[in-house]
């Protein structure tokens, strides 16, 4: 789904609020913290440091608490807030020094934002408000209704065009905000804590919406929140802020695996590990006892395993076998494959956890996971199921 | 010897204002009078011309067109309420005295209008252009009218144009005041949309902050007009005619039911336009959802031409 290149490279970039920020900037440099700063100069480091990049088609979510400097960094992005230091490359082109006119382009093509608070205009109508960013571009007045027809449309709004925002629900405001993102096209769409200020039914269905909208038309989405559930669920990687830094950056698997920190660590605390992991990631490809059969039986080891697993040559799952009683020696083939349990299960490497936690639960065995071409890739025993689910 | 108090320095220590002001004053109409004779020009222009056409209406199809006017801004309400209170204004005999009134307003309007929302805007996007006008503005509104009335009459001469002009000092001030807090008022989260979808200054001005700003800055109109209105009757001193000078005529006479009739008409226009421009500003309001040309009797034409041609 994600293609590799990146569309948009972040590099060292500082912000800093206040009168002076070169001389902020001067001890930064030298070594100063944040607090060290703020009590000499009085100036405020929002963002320290930050590099990283996003991939075309992607969803990357930005996180953090608030105050952590997630909000300063996506405003840094379209240069609402201007970076004190560093580069920011769309497309291999750096856009910190663009003049006015470009950077009026770079908003009106290639970025457009959503916001907390909708931020409609309260004097258009809702199609003028998703026609918005075209009329600004110039776009003609029958071409631009069309296009925001369009994407109002696409967000589920086509009927309500001449309504105006204040006889809208909270989440069909937004809905009208992101159709107003969307009618310019953009190649990247900036999301500030777009659906936080919705309650938590609309916020699951705004983004359903989104991951179907994603699935629809790849673009390139940057997603602030505050909620990790959220994180989770819609985003591809996530960058954990604390502090106006940049503390990880991966797939929420990965930073739950290996938290950088504590600050991560307890932030992925009351996660709920089932929603994040699949079952690929919790077999582990040594468990289990694997019997090859290929024309001969290869020993094993019954002493110690209640169950073996039959692989045929290219590693596809052929059965399973109750190996108590049985002897590697005094085994063939034929007499292994009517041994097997009778239509045994099996789940597949990428199905979340939450959703095999039934089948381990019932099964008499350990349950076998594969590939969705049939290659085996290890057991998930109810042992195992339980010390994953228990992570705290 | 002379006692020297230190306790009241002020027997040595004075600034001779007074005479400061006289001498400038003197120096300005002797030499300036060409400049001060111009500036009265464009308001001469807009003073013929909104007072030969309100004294050209006739009485009822005046009242008529106002009722439409009402109408069409606030409802069938507002139009009944119009007709009244203009019928009311003509059967107590002042009709021409009020059109006479009524013009001097609107010439006043349209300057305070053409000066005063600029410098609003002005004043909003500048925090040093604020500065400066605050205080400018300040001293309009509390300096007694009575001080600037004879230099006016000095340097304009007497008559409706340099009343126009006091009254434009007068009521200028919460059109800019009301103008630039309307502008300032424009939430946050609006102007940060605007910037992030592209839009240049000249945008941000005409898409986003003076249509927000529009019910503040018509509540400033109407403030406008009503301090006009109030300051026409000091103006009747230098001989500005109108429903002012019927008044001033009354107590220089204390003949109170000239007095009367002409206050009573000041109040009845005062209670008209203020009706109409607070309408005004609440059709800007978020709120209405149809369009001018849906409601009013322009729908009532629209929708009838449109039953017509349906046929």
């Amino acid at each position: 789904m994600t293609d590799t290149t990146d569309i948009l490279s972040i590099r060292n970039v500082y912000k800093v609020f206040g009168e002076q920020p070169d001389t902020a900037m001067q001890m930064l440099r030298n070594g100063a913290t944040k607090d060290e700063i703020f009590e000499k100069t009085g100036q405020t480091v929002g963002v320290f440091d930050a590099s990283f990049s996003v991939k075309k088609g992607e969803i990357f979510v930005i996180m953090g608490l608030s105050g952590s400097g997630k909000s300063t960094m996506v405003r840094l992005l379209n240069r609402l807030i201007e970076p004190t230091a560093g580069t920011i490359e769309l497309n291999g082109k750096d856009i910190t020094g663009l003049g006015d006119a470009d950077l009026l382009d770079v908003r009106r093509k290639e970025m457009s934002m959503v916001f907390q608070s909708f931020a409609l205009m309260p004097h258009m109508s809702v199609l003028e408000n998703a026609a918005f960013g075209l009329e600004i571009s110039g776009v003609d007045k029958k071409e631009r209704n069309r296009r925001a027809q369009e994407a109002l449309e696409q967000v589920g709004l086509g009927e309500h065009g001449a309504s105006y925002p204040h006889q809208l629900s909270g989440g069909m405001q937004q809905r009208v905000g992101l159709a107003r993102a969307l009618t310019n096209d953009p190649t990247i769409l900036l999301m500030d804590e777009a659906f936080s200020a919705l309650d938590p039914l609309i916020r699951y269905e705004m983004q359903g919406e989104l991951i179907r909208l994603q699935k629809e038309q790849e673009r390139t989405i940057i997603f602030i929140s505050h909620d990790l559930d959220e994180a989770i669920r819609i985003g591809d990687r996530i960058a954990i802020m604390e502090g106006g830094r940049v503390v990880q950056i991966g797939t929420p698997e990965e930073i739950m695996r290996n938290p950088a920190d504590d600050y991560v660590e307890t932030f992925f605390k009351g996660v709920d590990v089932s929603k994040i992991l699949k079952a690929g990631d919790v077999a582990c490809p040594t468990s289990g006892c694997t019997i090859r059969i290929n024309g001969s039986v290869q020993p094993f080891d019954s002493a110690n395993n209640d169950f073996g697993y039959l692989l045929d040559n290219s590693d596809k799952l052929q059965g399973i076998v109750p190996l108590t009683g049985l002897d590697a020696a005094q085994t063939n083939v034929d007499h292994l494959m009517q041994q097997r349990v009778d239509q045994h299960a099996a789940v597949y490497s990428d199905d979340m956890v939450k959703d095999i936690v039934k089948k381990v639960a019932n099964a008499e065995y350990p349950v076998p996971v594969i590939e969705r071409n049939g290659t085996f890739c290890g057991v998930i025993s109810k042992d195992r199921l339980l010390q994953t689910l228990s992570h705290t | 010897m002379i006692e020297v108090s230190l306790l009241d320095p002020f027997d040595y220590l004075s600034i001779p204002l007074g005479e400061w002001v006289e001498a400038i004053l003197q120096y300005l109409v002797q030499n300036f009078r060409g400049f001060f004779r111009a500036i009265r020009w464009p308001i001469d222009q807009v003073l013929d011309v909104s007072e030969t056409i309100l004294k050209s209406i006739p009485p009822l199809i005046g009242i008529i067109l106002s009722s439409l006017l009402g109408w069409q801004l606030a409802g069938k309400k507002m139009g009944v309420f119009c007709a009244i209170t203009l019928f009311f204004l003509g059967m107590i005999g002042v009709w021409s005295e009020s059109m006479t009134t009524l013009s001097l307003v609107l010439t006043s309007l349209f300057f305070c209008v053409v000066i005063g929302v600029p410098l609003g805007i002005l004043s909003a996007r500048s925090d040093r252009i604020e500065k400066i006008v605050r205080p400018i503005l300040d001293a309009m509104q509390t300096l007694p009218a009575f001080v600037y009335l004879v230099p006016v009459v000095m340097l304009f001469g007497i008559g409706n144009v340099p009343g126009v002009l006091v009254t434009i000092v007068f009521a200028l001030p919460p059109l800019v005041r009301l103008t630039n807090l309307g502008i300032r008022q424009v939430p946050e989260d609006k102007i940060e949309a605007a910037r992030a979808f592209g839009c240049t200054p000249r945008q941000m001005l005409f898409k986003v902050q003076l249509p927000l700003a529009t019910p503040t800055i018509m509540a400033g109109v109407n403030q406008t007009l009503m301090l006009s209105l109030s300051m026409v009757v000091i103006a009747s001193m230098i001989s500005v005619g109108g429903l002012g000078q019927m008044v001033l005529r009354g107590i220089g006479r204390l003949d109170m039911g000239l007095a009367t009739v002409g206050g009573v008409g000041l109040v009845l226009l005062a209670i008209f336009l203020d009706r109409l421009t607070q309408a005004m500003g609440e059709r800007t309001d978020a709120s209405n959802t149809l369009h001018w040309y849906e409601t009013g009797p322009v729908g009532f034409v629209v929708r009838a031409y449109r039953g017509i041609q349906a046929k």
